[in-house]
């Protein structure tokens, strides 16, 4: 969204493919040293591609990273703190690296087995691609925003709520940004979705919340 | 909208449709080729018979070619599909001037053809030497490896690198059979067609015929797999699981129905140990279909209480979507992409040995509730996940991506 155009609010829709960097790891050691390398574009894809993989179990960890270390190296301490780790509060991808590294260096310094005890999976760097088009619905007013969210698609809120946060300043999505363009009116609002945490929900439920903001918002109703 | 997508919009909703033409616009008139080397047999040709007639809907222009050879050459790629699945496979230098010379024989036929298209999709190790015999192509070629090739013989990938290096990306269905090359390697899933004649909804009474066919009492518990006669998909493990579970349920049936493909021919051989091990037991029903016959193995995916999926090595394992659409739950090996469907206690059960699997077996076949309950989780991953619909999609967003090289996000105006 550009802030000159923000009398409407486009619709956009993305869709997502996975590459693979080539890169894995099957020990802790293994797992640092791709991180120093990889593009940034794979960490951004282990802390939010996930979102767009339907799954039957809520996330227990937000990023993969954490999973794994979890799951296949069996180190649930460290995957706590690895899953501490808020990406919003990153500067950028760059910051979010540098956390993960911090905290595997640290457990590598205190453990000389968890150089080399082995994951029962290895772990694969992956990156994404985002292929984003317009859908050619337009918003005239924020109003609008009650009756359209729950037909957008679960890959459209991925584009507007989620991937947003890499493109908008201060991690802010397009909803907000579209609504500051109207002043203090709409601040409450903003206040509102700035509380919605993306990390343990599905797209859908992250959909059906935002629906129900909206719709309460504009209805008049407490959000 | 016209007639085959609106077929589909009923089975995945409209939304799902609309979003291929949105993301379609962009491609329209673009020029794609597959490449194969089966019109018939396998879930390759399985999924291209409907890819291609979709795509053309959505506005590209996409046509399937088939390349052939003759039997040295169908040796010789059956050996190097089983060397990307990591047997130890030796190839001699007769069998890989087969291969050549038929590579080339077919660029000749195909040459002017793929040399104009915008993209060409290989598919296998059987065409990828196309690409050598057209050195004026205009367009992205792409291998597309359908193989679980994630710790393949040494010196078979050796060969096939020299070739697939050339090309400007390649596909595997699971980051785990990526292997180091020098061009993006994408992650593309396969799919099922839920509008095919393998899996489109049956009436009862077709179901019924099929089970009198093949003299299976419906009364009685029905365990199926569903593969071709491949040592890789362990038909004679599948005997041994189910001998385990007859023990305690011995009532049990088992139907082994294998179709098989104009490019394998090592099915003979393990048909005939998997007769062997049979054993002339009239409750396991070793089945030998035609390459054509969808309705019958529907027929009895839909009468099976659970389907098998015993592999130890598996590219995809497409038979699994086709259970779970059929609301079957799913017992399978746990390798390759088996592990992308069966999710254990959620659509089947992964397991390592015939005896994991006949406790498994036994432990659904005490649990009606639960295997219900699966079946209709199933149905719906399946048809999250694994349709048609969402590979095509995959398919027109690499499209779009190979035009914008490594940009991350790609904005279509």
């Amino acid at each position: 969204m550009e802030k000159e155009k923000a009398l409407f609010f486009a619709v956009k829709d993305c869709a997502l493919i996975t590459i693979a960097t080539g890169r894995k790891a099957v020990n802790l050691a293994e797992l640092r040293d791709n991180l120093q390398l990889v593009n940034t574009a794979s960490i951004y894809h282990h802390f939010w591609g996930g979102l767009l993989v339907p799954r039957f179990e809520e996330r227990e960890f937000h990023n993969d990273f954490a999973g794994w270390v979890r799951h296949s190296l069996r180190e649930p301490e460290l995957a706590e703190r690895l899953a501490a780790i808020d990406p919003g509060e990153a500067e950028n991808v760059e910051a979010i690296r540098q956390e993960l590294l911090e905290i595997i260096e640290e457990c590598l310094e205190q453990s000389e087995n968890a150089h080399w005890m082995p994951a029962a999976r290895q772990f694969e760097f992956l990156r994404g691609q985002l292929v984003v088009f317009d859908t050619h619905r337009r918003l005239e007013k924020p109003a609008d925003l009650a009756e359209q969210i729950p037909k957008m698609s679960t890959s459209s809120i991925f584009y507007h709520f989620i991937d947003a946060r890499s493109r908008m300043p201060e991690s802010s999505d397009d909803f907000r940004f579209w609504l500051t363009g109207y002043g203090a009116e709409y601040q409450d609002l903003c206040a509102k979705l700035a509380a919605i945490d993306p990390f343990f929900s599905s797209l859908s439920q992250i959909r059906q919340e935002l629906a129900e903001l909206f719709s309460a918002y504009f209805a008049g109703g407490v959000a | 909208m016209s007639s085959l997508l609106e077929s589909y919009a009923a089975i995945t909703g409209p939304d799902v449709i609309d979003h291929l033409r949105q993301l379609a616009e962009s491609l329209r008139g673009t020029k794609v080729v597959h490449v194969n080397s089966t019109r018939i047999g396998g879930g390759v040709a399985e999924i291209l018979e409907k890819l291609a007639p979709l795509s053309n809907e959505l506005g590209l222009d996409t046509s399937w070619e088939v390349i052939s050879g003759g039997e040295e050459f169908y040796q010789c790629t059956k050996s190097m599909h089983n060397g990307l699945q990591g047997n130890r496979v030796q190839i001699n230098a007769a069998l890989l001037a087969a291969y050549e010379q038929a590579n080339e024989a077919n660029a000749e036929i195909l040459r002017e053809k793929l040399s104009e298209a915008d993209f060409v999709f290989i598919h296998d190790p059987q065409p990828a030497g196309l690409l050598a015999h057209c050195p004026n192509r205009r367009g992205k070629w792409v291998w597309r490896c359908h193989i679980d090739a994630s710790h393949p013989y040494r010196p078979v990938w050796k060969y096939l690198r020299k070739m697939v290096d050339r090309y400007d990306a390649s596909i595997f269905s699971l980051p785990a059979f990526a292997q180091p090359l020098q061009h993006p390697q994408y992650i593309i899933p396969p799919s099922i067609d839920p509008l095919s004649d393998k899996n489109i909804e049956l009436s009862q009474e077709e179901v019924n015929r099929v089970r009198a066919e093949f003299d299976l009492d419906p009364a009685r518990p029905l365990l199926v797999q569903v593969s071709r006669f491949d040592r890789f998909k362990d038909p004679v493990g599948v005997i041994q699981a189910y001998r385990l579970a007859k023990k305690f349920i011995p009532s049990l049936q088992l139907v082994l129905a294998g179709g098989g493909a104009s490019d394998d021919p090592e099915g003979d051989i393990v048909l005939a140990e998997a007769r062997e091990m049979a054993n002339n037991d009239p409750d396991v029903h070793i089945l030998l279909l035609a390459p054509d016959a969808h309705r019958t193995i529907n027929a009895l995916q839909r009468a099976a209480d659970i389907v098998l999926q015993k592999s130890t090595k598996e590219g995809f394992g497409l038979t699994v979507t086709e259970a779970m659409w059929k609301s079957k739950p799913v017992i399978g090996g746990d390798t390759g992409g088996i592990r992308l469907q069966v999710i254990n206690y959620h659509t089947g059960f992964l397991v390592h040995t015939p005896e994991g699997a006949a406790l498994r077996i036994r432990y659904l076949l005490r649990q009606k509730t639960r295997m219900q309950e699966m079946g209709i989780k199933g149905k719906e991953y399946a048809r999250e996940n694994f349709l048609l619909t969402r590979h095509l999609r995959e398919y027109l967003t690499l499209m779009v991506g190979l035009r914008h090289k490594d940009e991350y996000r790609i904005e279509l105006n």
